[in-house]
């Protein structure tokens, strides 16, 4: 008894310094919210007031007309969804070649992967830039879609550390049965690795949703951009229309908050990192 | 016990691939290198051949309006002599040392407040990375109204205790830790890899140290934080290369200016500036080869370090 109580105890001091911690990362996210659906005239009140009066739910419908939303959010969708896809479907691959195979090589090819996780993206941007533009892919959303099908190295690494942790005898006992590299990879090995696959894909699909610099360089044309872009048209000589900008973050943060809620546990479950040496 | 059954697998293989005669094209190598072959292309496209042609172009005048031609060290020696070069690394510097210590103690510590085993974590994890979901033009935007001098929550709230706050991102002094505060409330990412960490902790340790009854405090720093360092190690070289890179915050708060008087001139930023504002896409490239040299030998030097502070499990 003395120790349920104990236990109870516990439990309570660890919620209130959970919840009084959370108060000060959900803040600033409330204040987003409230300002999306405030009137211009309570943007500016001070001290500041955190009820919208009254909730202009029409900041949303008219910030989907301030800028071309749906094609942004269209854009932004399709650039987000493929390279996600190209993450899940390469990186896997190489990075079991580099935990589970034998091939001559594949010692220097990982370390070497190491090392390009170091370079800064500034290093090879314009030279990539460069290659872009020469290709004519300049002002088409390709720059930021097709490298994702040819492996990201932080990626690369995170799967090739989970499929270390797997052990061999699965895949001695399927080669002894007769099935082929491949087969084991795509009937064995992609079904155990699925939270780690789960995490690469979610880190991909937040990077692409939020990126900036890439679509600020590589998309010329307005209706290609993408909403990060759209984001900064709220911005112009005459001031900037606060609350709109605020219900655009809102739409755009809402969906990606419901995903992790929902996957947080696998998605933690899938970096392991167990296999450092 | 995982790590045993590695290593024991690893030596059970390793004798059934050398006693097949090594050609080069044996079986086995080709299949490799087919599996690996999307990166190794990758790898040549996107990060060799722009490696290798950044360093040609950092000796060049080269801009996307004229081919350029070739002056050997110039751009390095102009950098040298450049004001904002050095006010942009001196800012670069400062936002690294400080934000990147503290994102380790804060990162480490809010990860040991999601580990625990209470209701509704999936909630608290959420809220906490939070932050990182927003995106960063939003994000920017959100802080600048957060730290407005004048109608901002943040000095709001000091006034109601009676300080009166400084003027935050409209201050030289106070430009650079705002920016450091704003950057410490994203660290969600980090947080979740230490939490992955915690889980690779076997709990064999944990019940072992109980039964020798030790309390929290020394669980905490006799078994965790020691077999935690391979993650901080991890989170310490990404989190300094991710720091020297700081870009899209200050960029989108101060449209690209760095203001006040510089004070938010990030290396990246201006070198950004330099390559597709100004064309000057040879001295920017010698601007990205001076920061890949002191990224690498910060690299070195934690690798170098490491020795002494990073405990790998079973050794």
């Amino acid at each position: 008894m003395q120790a349920g109580v104990k236990k109870k105890f516990q439990i309570t001091i660890a919620h209130l310094v959970l919840i009084v911690a959370s108060i000060f990362f959900v803040i600033p996210f409330v204040w987003l919210v409230s300002t999306s659906l405030k009137p211009l005239t309570q943007i500016f009140t001070f001290p500041p007031e955190w009820i919208p009066r009254p909730f202009q739910w029409d900041n949303y419908v008219r910030a989907t007309e301030y800028i071309p939303f749906f094609t942004y959010l269209k854009n932004t969708v399709v650039i987000t969804v493929i390279s996600t896809l190209g993450v899940v479907l390469t990186c896997p691959l190489v990075a079991y070649s580099f935990a589970k195979l034998r091939w001559k090589g594949r010692n220097v090819l990982f370390v070497v992967t190491i090392a390009v996780m170091m370079i800064p993206g500034q290093v090879t941007m314009i030279p990539l830039f460069l290659i872009f533009n020469k290709m004519g892919w300049v002002g088409t959303p390709l720059p930021l879609i097709v490298p994702a099908f040819f492996g990201v190295p932080f990626s690369i690494f995170l799967m090739r550390q989970f499929f270390m942790g797997l052990p061999d005898t699965l895949r001695d006992a399927a080669k002894i049965d007769g099935a082929g590299e491949f087969r084991i990879y795509w009937q064995i090995m992609v079904p155990l690795a699925r939270p780690a696959i789960l995490a690469i894909g979610l880190f991909q699909f937040m990077g692409a949703w939020t990126d900036f610099l890439g679509p600020l360089l590589y998309l010329t044309d307005e209706h290609q951009y993408t909403m990060s872009l759209g984001l900064q048209q709220f911005q112009n000589q005459k001031g900037t229309e606060w609350g709109l900008m605020m219900a655009v973050s809102t739409m755009m943060t809402l969906p990606i908050i419901v995903m992790f809620f929902f996957m947080q546990r696998t998605f933690i479950q899938g970096i392991t990192f167990s296999g450092i040496k | 016990m995982r790590v045993a059954q590695l290593t024991k697998s690893a030596t059970d293989t390793q004798p059934l691939v050398l006693t097949k005669k090594s050609s080069f094209f044996n079986k086995s190598n080709i299949t490799g290198w087919l599996f690996a072959l999307p990166w190794i292309i990758g790898l040549i496209i996107f990060y060799v051949f722009p490696l290798g042609s950044s360093i040609y172009f950092s000796f060049t005048t080269y801009s996307i309006l004229q081919p350029g031609e070739f002056v050997g060290l110039d751009n390095y020696k102009e950098l040298f002599k450049d004001k904002i070069f050095w006010i942009s690394i001196y800012n670069t510097v400062y936002f690294a040392v400080f934000f990147v210590p503290l994102s380790i103690i804060f990162g480490v510590s809010l990860a040991m407040l999601l580990n625990m085993k209470v209701k509704g974590m999936a909630l608290y994890r959420t809220i906490f990375f939070l932050p990182t979901l927003v995106p960063h033009v939003a994000l920017a935007v959100l802080w600048m109204w957060l730290l407005n001098p004048g109608f901002g929550l943040v000095n709001g709230m000091l006034d109601m205790i009676g300080i009166q706050g400084p003027a935050w991102l409209g201050s030289e002094t106070w430009s650079k830790p705002s920016l450091i505060l704003m950057s410490l409330w994203g660290i969600g990412q980090a947080v979740i890899i230490y939490l992955a960490g915690f889980g690779d902790i076997p709990e064999e340790f944990y019940e072992a140290a109980e039964v020798d009854g030790a309390n929290w405090f020394q669980k905490t720093f006799y078994v965790t934080l020691p077999l935690l360092t391979p993650v901080i190690f991890f989170n310490l070289v990404m989190g300094t290369i991710g720091a020297f890179q700081q870009f899209t915050l200050p960029y989108t708060m101060t449209n690209g200016q760095g203001t006040p008087a510089n004070s938010l001139t990030f290396y990246v930023m201006y070198l950004y500036d330099n390559g597709f504002k100004f064309f000057k896409m040879g001295y920017a490239s010698a601007m990205a080869w001076i920061l890949f040299v002191i990224i690498m030998a910060l690299t070195a030097v934690i690798f170098l370090t490491s020795k002494r502070w990073v405990h790998y499990q079973g050794k």
